[in-house]
């Protein structure tokens, strides 16, 4: 995109970006927000205005460079304002998890060194005040939301109007002040410092500099052709580095409007009502979506049910080949014409996804079914492969080029290799400056010629194309020698509806068997149908039809490995229905909602145990953290149940 | 409760009050007094009269004897919509909202008694009626902020759970933008994490909105925690009267009502 990047390149922090957005397009949206109902949108000028006021107000209370700006909060314009308006300070902005407690919080806010928090309301204010005296660096606590504040007298905790306000009238006294600040900024200064979720030891700040994240922005926006026109929905954690990309650097870079939900509860409607053209989701969304689509078909009448099936067959079938401009029959286009008109388009249309010209998932191995059943309604959803550590771009599939198993060819500028142990290696202009304060943990990842391990185990296929197997560490070995590559059966079950999240044992032991925590809302449904009374998540998981409707799963799992020579010994033999649900709050997951199986492993011992002795039934207690913070027990006797085991395909051709 | 607030002048007060069905008396000669700010709280047994005072305050029962104050004016019977124009907005003990309708309308019924524009024009939805909609529709978005349900604004209220109704409904009488509120047992059927969230936001509106607040509640521990006063009927006869402290220290009040292990028990 030509128009987006100077010729003489100085262009080349977020601040300069923001000032050149306001001259170039200064009257087009730039970010939108819905308040009390109605979309409220500030145009480029107008956010170029507030970032100066925030700036200006928080450099009068006392904010220096080189200082952090902790930022706490859902999507909001006004805290990716504040990024811009660190940054534009020569300070470190660290978005961080809005849903941690608050000692998760002090952790980073004590290891950031922040002196300044901007937080989003009462909520986040309340958790920060919590732990400052365990964060000498904290003084100054700025709240967005003035609501339920009115009796907070603490001196250094303030409303950000009366910042802003402050910051405007050292604006009028001083005009081109801001713009004078932004230009001290350099490529190479650090833009942002992310705090990795950490499936292991404790979160690690990671810095990425302008040139890391503008440059891979860039290059993005070139892979994808996106502009000024497109639009895109910010509703993911902002702490996380993939919402730093798409709805910070892209929107900078590229110029278009990025639109924050009303609230995290309705992020569906919004979705609708905005219809984004450019959209990201980790695959349990696109996950939900399509369940949310299947149950409400079995609610629909018979007509349409007959009508959603016929097409939907139709849709598989070409759908995909039509998006990558394959050759189909006039009789399928007509069909899928048709289709289009009854089905996929009214469908669309309510997810509002109609406006889609490119939707990525990432982050985990997305369901084939679930990759199949998008694109075959035209929507033309992509993988990518990524981490912090690159700022985001690793490995993305080109449009026309699709494969449901693959992460797609290295991005522009990334350069990648697999090491002996299977490990895969890249290199690109997006590699992290290094870990804050931490360089022990800087030189086990990076060398010092610019490689970063990831951690994945993968493989090229013959096509070029990136494929992850696992994390390189929990590939094991059965007993007998098989690989046993967990993350792997894992996903493998996750693709059915019906199960949410499932940890596999295996490594260094005999079999493979699992844990299972069913799909409250899918199994709930499945249950109803049936006339099934259940009173809970706990009462459901024990039900014998239920062990039954997973068993049939896991079954067709085993069948699938069986056709797979290297993994057809690693068949779950036997699994077990968790009597809890995972959780982030229990420690059991991480914010981004991946297992940590040391915790999963420590706490439910007896389980694991039983997976590996002969009993049916196994007493157990768990603990569980209720939202208040209180603690309870359950208590359950979870059943075990054996799997059927599929002779390998290789044995039997032998027979 | 931590902070200071500012509790007003007496906004409503109840004299000698008695209220009988036939033969049966309901109320025999209550009196108490409501500061403006307050929030005020009316507890007792099964069949003590409280859901049958609340009746009385908002004139839809109208007593034999004595008389009741409200912002200065003494009444002796008014109707109920008099009284929603006076500024008194209630929940109900059973729910009572439009279950066709969506929780967006259901509220915007609440800002009724402050339409004045006529049927005609707001039937054509033109001219002066749009804007008058205009603004009852921006007071009904702040509600709607204010109880965090933006997720359900277009949802029929009959398919919502339990909590979220009463939620639905605690925004409608908030629509009427009322000097004093009255709640019938408002966390009745809830679960605790519902209840949490039902008391902060009657904590809230109390102290955001200045709106004075009686309610009926049987859970002690929330009574005690949020109310600033507390008044004990027992079979239409007031019992006691006072700081939750004071309430809960007093042995009529015990004997009639809390018990000792009872009172552990809901603790």
């Amino acid at each position: 995109m030509g128009e987006a990047k100077p010729a003489d390149g100085t262009v080349d922090t977020f601040p300069k970006l923001l000032i050149d957005n306001a001259r170039r397009i200064g009257a087009r949206p730039a970010i939108r927000e819905k308040d009390l109902g109605i979309w409220q949108a500030w145009t480029w000028q107008q956010v170029k205005d507030e970032v100066a006021a925030m700036a200006a107000g928080l450099k009068m209370y006392g904010f220096e460079r080189g200082d952090s700006l902790a930022i706490v909060g859902d999507n909001r314009p006004q805290l990716y304002w504040a990024m811009t308006a660190a940054q534009a300070l020569g300070g470190k902005p660290v978005p961080m998890y809005q849903d941690a407690v608050a000692e998760e919080m002090q952790y980073v806010l004590e290891h950031a060194e922040a002196s300044f928090a901007i937080v989003e309301d009462q909520e986040q204010t309340d958790k920060l005040l919590e732990v400052m005296d365990r964060c000498p660096k904290l003084k100054e606590i700025v709240y967005k939301d003035p609501r339920g504040m009115r009796h907070y007298d603490q001196p250094f905790v303030r409303s950000l109007d009366s910042l802003m306000e402050a910051g405007r009238k050292f604006l009028a006294e001083n005009p081109g002040w801001f713009e004078a600040e932004a230009a001290k900024g350099k490529g190479e200064d650090i833009a942002i410092m992310l705090y990795t979720s950490g499936t292991t030891g404790r979160p690690k700040g990671v810095m990425l500099s302008f040139d890391n994240v503008v440059i891979t922005a860039r290059n993005g926006v070139a892979w994808d052709k996106l502009d000024e026109n497109d639009e895109v929905m910010a509703y993911l954690p902002m702490a996380w580095v993939g919402d730093n990309i798409f709805s910070y650097g892209q929107s900078y870079v590229a110029g278009f409007c990025v639109s924050c939900p009303e609230s995290s509860d309705t992020v569906m409607l919004d979705l609708k009502e905005i219809g984004p053209t450019y959209f990201f989701a980790p695959p349990r969304v696109f996950e939900n979506i399509l369940t949310q689509v299947s149950i409400r078909m079995e609610d629909a009448s018979k007509l349409n049910q007959w009508l959603y099936k016929k097409f939907m067959d139709v849709a598989l079938r070409v759908g995909p080949q039509l998006l990558d401009g394959k050759p189909v029959s006039f009789m399928d286009r007509l069909m899928y014409g048709l289709g289009e008109l009854l089905v996929y388009g009214p469908l669309k249309n309510e997810l509002g996804f109609t406006r889609f010209r490119l939707a990525y998932t990432a982050g985990e191995a997305i369901g084939p079914d679930i990759f199949d059943f998008f694109r075959s309604l035209g929507v033309n959803i992509k993988q990518l492969y990524g981490s912090t550590e690159a700022s985001v771009f690793i490995c993305m599939q080109k449009n026309g080029d699709i494969k449901p198993d693959t992460v797609g060819p290295p991005a522009t500028d990334v350069e990648l290799k697999i090491a002996d142990n299977g490990e895969v290696l890249f290199r690109s202009p997006g590699v992290f400056v290094a870990y804050y304060k931490n360089d022990e943990a800087t030189k086990s990842t990076k060398t010092d010629d610019g490689w970063v391990m990831t951690g994945d185990a993968g493989f090229f296929d013959a096509d070029g194309h990136l494929k992850i197997i696992d994390r390189a560490k929990d590939v094991g070995k059965l007993n007998g020698g098989t690989m046993f590559a967990p993350k792997y059966l894992e996903n493998k079950l996750k693709f059915f509806p019906y199960i949410t999240e499932a940890v596999a044992f295996g490594h260094e032991r005999d079999y493979a068997a699992a844990f299972i925590n069913i799909d409250l809302e899918a199994v709930g449904n499945w249950a109803e149908r049936r006339g099934l009374a259940y009173s809970g998540y706990t009462d459901l998981s024990m039900r014998d039809e239920v062990y039954d409707l997973v068993a049939e799963c896991v079954d067709k799992v085993n069948k699938d490995l069986s056709e797979d020579a290297a993994l057809s010994g690693s068949q779950i033999k036997r699994f077990l229905i968790l009597h809890k649900l995972l959780d982030a709050d229990d420690g059991e997951l991480t914010r981004t909602r991946k297992v940590r199986r040391s915790t999963v492993a420590e706490r439910y011992g007896e389980l694991i145990n039983a997976l590996y002795s002969g009993v049916d039934v196994c007493p157990v207690e768990a603990t569980v953290t209720f939202e208040d913070g209180r603690t309870g027990t359950i208590k359950a006797d979870v059943k075990i149940r054996e799997a059927k085991i599929f002779p390998s395909q290789q044995a039997q051709a032998a027979e | 409760m931590a902070h200071e607030r500012n509790i007003g002048d007496t906004i409503l007060s109840v004299d000698q009050i008695s209220l009988s069905f036939g033969g049966v008396k309901a109320l025999s000669n209550i009196s108490f007094a409501v500061k403006e700010h307050e929030v005020f709280a009316i507890i007792g047994p099964n069949g003590a009269g409280k859901s049958s005072m609340l009746n009385c305050i908002n004139g839809f029962y109208h007593p034999q004897e004595g008389t009741i104050t409200f912002k200065g004016n003494t009444r002796r019977q008014v109707r109920p919509s008099e009284a929603a124009r006076q500024g008194i907005a209630r929940t109900f003990q059973n729910i009572a909202l439009f279950n066709g309708m969506s929780t967006l309308d259901n509220i915007m019924t609440g800002r009724n008694t402050k339409m004045n524009k006529g049927i005609f024009w707001q039937a054509l939805r033109f001219g002066p009626a749009e804007k008058e909609e205009m603004e009852h529709r921006a007071v009904v978005e702040r509600v709607i902020d204010f109880l965090e349900i933006e997720a359900i604004r277009k949802t029929a209220v009959g398919t919502l759970p339990y909590g979220l109704q009463k939620r639905v409904e605690l925004g409608r009488a908030l629509a009427a933008e009322p000097d004093l509120l009255l709640l019938d047992e408002p966390m009745a059927g809830m679960n605790l994490e519902e209840k949490q969230d039902m008391c902060r936001f009657i904590l809230d509106v109390n102290d955001e909105f200045g709106t004075t607040i009686v309610l009926i509640e049987h859970d002690m521990g929330v009574v005690m925690d949020i109310s600033d006063r507390v008044v004990v009927l027992d079979y239409g006869k007031k019992l006691a009267e006072g700081t939750p402290d004071e309430v809960r220290t007093n042995q009529d009040v015990i004997d009639a009502y809390l018990g000792v292990s009872h009172d552990d028990e809901e603790a």
